[in-house]
């Protein structure tokens, strides 16, 4: 039943990790490579029900990780990424549901990426680390669901490569998944997504310090990775939202300043979310995490993207946001609709936010409305039963 | 149309139990989620408003965000048992591509339309020289969402000279609550109607 309190915070929360794949057993990855040990660092928030039947897997985008909600401690600046979306009365609402996040691997976050030592040289994998792909990521979350005994999973659901993961999860696991929720995302990567990933790509090893990525334990190429992070968050805003969050207003001053210092907020703004990226980011983990999503293409081997999901159950959420032109809402069509002639029960909405990609992690009531109501009726009609007093 | 919405329950008679049914402007999900629960059908709708489409939802029904104007293409033919385009036709820009999509999505279609020779609207127009309002089409000239009106002979026609079988003409009017007409000159009598077709042939 939906709970009438208002809507709060998970509270403290622990971030808990899993290995799996040890020796003599290897992960073998759609790339050709082959990973082992894997660990996978995951969270959890509210409580699984009796039949465990009552779990949602959030999906994290590019830069994100397992901290989806919740503080690791009070004095945590801020809180999970999802924070306004996972919670008590929220959309994922966690006194209904068992909500889990995990780290993607490749990701330096807690879960097996380039930054993890490897067991062949005792030192960290750095370039030699395996390629990896979004269904890799999606067979390595499934290890995490296996161990933590949960047959099906009541959702999946992410925005952007987030969203990507939701769909491989359906189109691999059709038995496992009943809901799919795949927002502000693509069946496949558009030459213009794969062409800001490569710049990205570029400026990371253009920086005299990356070193053929060996660069543990010495000077990061810190000035790479943050052009990175600069050119993909000019990506995830919108012309809008730009000119809502910085016009043309200066930095601490008054008169234009004629000189290449930083004159504009904007300026200032992608300086300090590059700089601010770098304290938190792998430079090696944003290769290969980005080359994974340019990989991705749920329409392979055939190319038909009708044919490559014509195996799936689950019943789907498609959303998209009007202004976002990184993942424009054509996109998410295309996904409706190799879903609807394969006869998929899916719901489609285009959401007319300002905001462009970076929608989806704002505090887009319409979005958080959506979502829960859509989870709740899904969750009555196939008899999910809230985590009782006993758990 | 407010009121008991006498076009639901008309429409609501005219679907067998458990058929698959397309609601093109679903609106709020209203028709659509009284077909699920009282006729149990498998039920899908499109609608082009976001408000429409959260409505939905709320209703735990499936449903597109989506242009019908756009046409129907992604549809494969004979998808669907019923597609219903219920006081829709008037608001979209091609009519006619519409209904010839919703025939070849749907094994039936089930069309309600408003009726512009109904006899207020003549009196408003004889009387007052003005395009005529009515408590369901309360609009201005200039602002009406509501671009391609016609009578029931008009439709009726349409049907005739375009392979449309008319199957069933339900004629209905507001008063007392709203009432199914059973008497004659409907295209004067009747404020609005609901056609069941095929497509002939």
């Amino acid at each position: 039943m939906p709970h009438r309190k208002e809507a709060g915070p998970v509270g403290l929360v622990k971030k808990k990790f899993y290995t799996f794949c040890e020796p003599p057993h290897e992960m073998a990855l759609e790339g050709g490579g082959r990973l082992g040990p894997v660990t996978i660092a995951y969270e959890t928030y509210g409580r699984l029900n009796r039949d465990k039947s009552n779990a949602i897997l959030i999906l994290h985008a590019l830069s994100g990780d397992s901290h989806a909600a919740g503080k690791y401690s009070a004095e945590e600046p801020k809180p999970g990424w999802w924070d306004n979306t996972i919670g008590p009365g929220k959309a994922f609402n966690t006194d209904r549901f068992f909500v889990i996040c995990s780290n993607v691997i490749g990701g330096c976050q807690g879960s097996t990426g380039p930054s993890s030592v490897s067991p062949m040289t005792g030192k960290p994998y750095a370039l030699s680390f395996p390629i990896i792909t979004v269904g890799d990521m999606v067979e390595a979350q499934r290890h995490l669901v296996d161990h933590l005994g949960i047959d099906r999973l009541f959702a999946v659901a992410g925005g952007s490569m987030g969203g990507m993961q939701a769909l491989q999860w359906a189109v691999s696991h059709p038995d496992r998944v009943l809901a799919s929720i795949p927002i502000a995302t693509t069946a496949k990567h558009s030459p213009q997504q794969i062409a800001f990933n490569q710049v990205g790509r570029a400026a990371i090893m253009a920086d005299p310090n990356f070193n053929d990525g060996d660069y543990y334990g010495k000077t990061v190429p810190k000035d790479g990775l943050a052009l990175a992070r600069m050119v993909g968050h000019i990506t995830y805003l919108s012309d809008d939202s730009m000119h809502e969050k910085f016009g043309r207003r200066l930095r601490g001053k008054k008169t234009l300043g004629y000189s290449f210092n930083l004159d504009f907020e904007v300026e200032s703004y992608l300086r300090y979310k590059g700089d601010a990226f770098v304290s938190r980011f792998d430079a090696n983990s944003y290769l290969y995490i980005t080359k994974a999503i340019d990989y991705f293409d749920l329409s392979l081997p055939s190319g038909a993207l009708v044919k490559a999901v014509e195996k799936v159950k689950s019943k789907f959420l498609v959303i998209s946001f009007k202004s976002d032109w990184l993942y424009p809402p054509y996109q998410s069509k295309e996904i409706v609709k190799a879903l609807m002639v394969n006869g998929v029960d899916i719901t489609y909405c285009e959401i007319d936010s300002r905001y462009g990609h970076d929608a989806f992690l704002m505090d887009e009531g319409e979005m958080h409305k959506i979502v829960k109501n859509f989870l709740e009726n899904v969750a009555a009609r196939n008899g999910i039963a809230a985590p009782g007093a006993g758990g | 149309m407010p009121g008991s919405r006498i076009d639901y329950s008309v429409i609501l008679d005219l679907v067998p139990q458990g058929t698959k049914v397309l609601d093109l402007g679903c609106g709020d999900g209203s028709l659509l989620a009284e077909l699920v629960r009282t006729k149990g059908v498998t039920g899908r709708g499109i609608e082009i408003s976001e408000e429409g489409v959260g409505a939905c939802i709320a209703k735990g029904l499936t449903v597109l965000q989506g242009d019908i104007d756009e046409g129907l293409r992604d549809y494969p033919d004979r998808s669907f048992d019923y597609v219903i385009l219920n006081q829709t036709i008037q608001a979209v820009k091609k009519p006619d591509m519409v209904l010839s999509e919703m025939l070849r999505v749907g094994k039936k279609g089930v069309v309600g339309i408003p009726n512009f020779a109904f006899w207020r609207m003549r009196l408003y127009l004889m009387f007052n020289g003005r395009m005529p309002k009515t408590e369901f089409l309360p609009y201005e000239w200039y602002n009406t969402p509501n671009i391609h009106f016609c009578s029931l002979l008009d439709f009726d026609e349409y049907c005739g000279k375009n392979a449309i079988a008319v199957e069933r003409r339900i004629y209905l009017s507001t008063d007392r609550g709203g009432r199914v007409l059973k008497g004659a000159r409907p295209n004067l009598f009747a404020e609005s109607a609901v056609f069941l077709l095929s497509r002939r042939g």
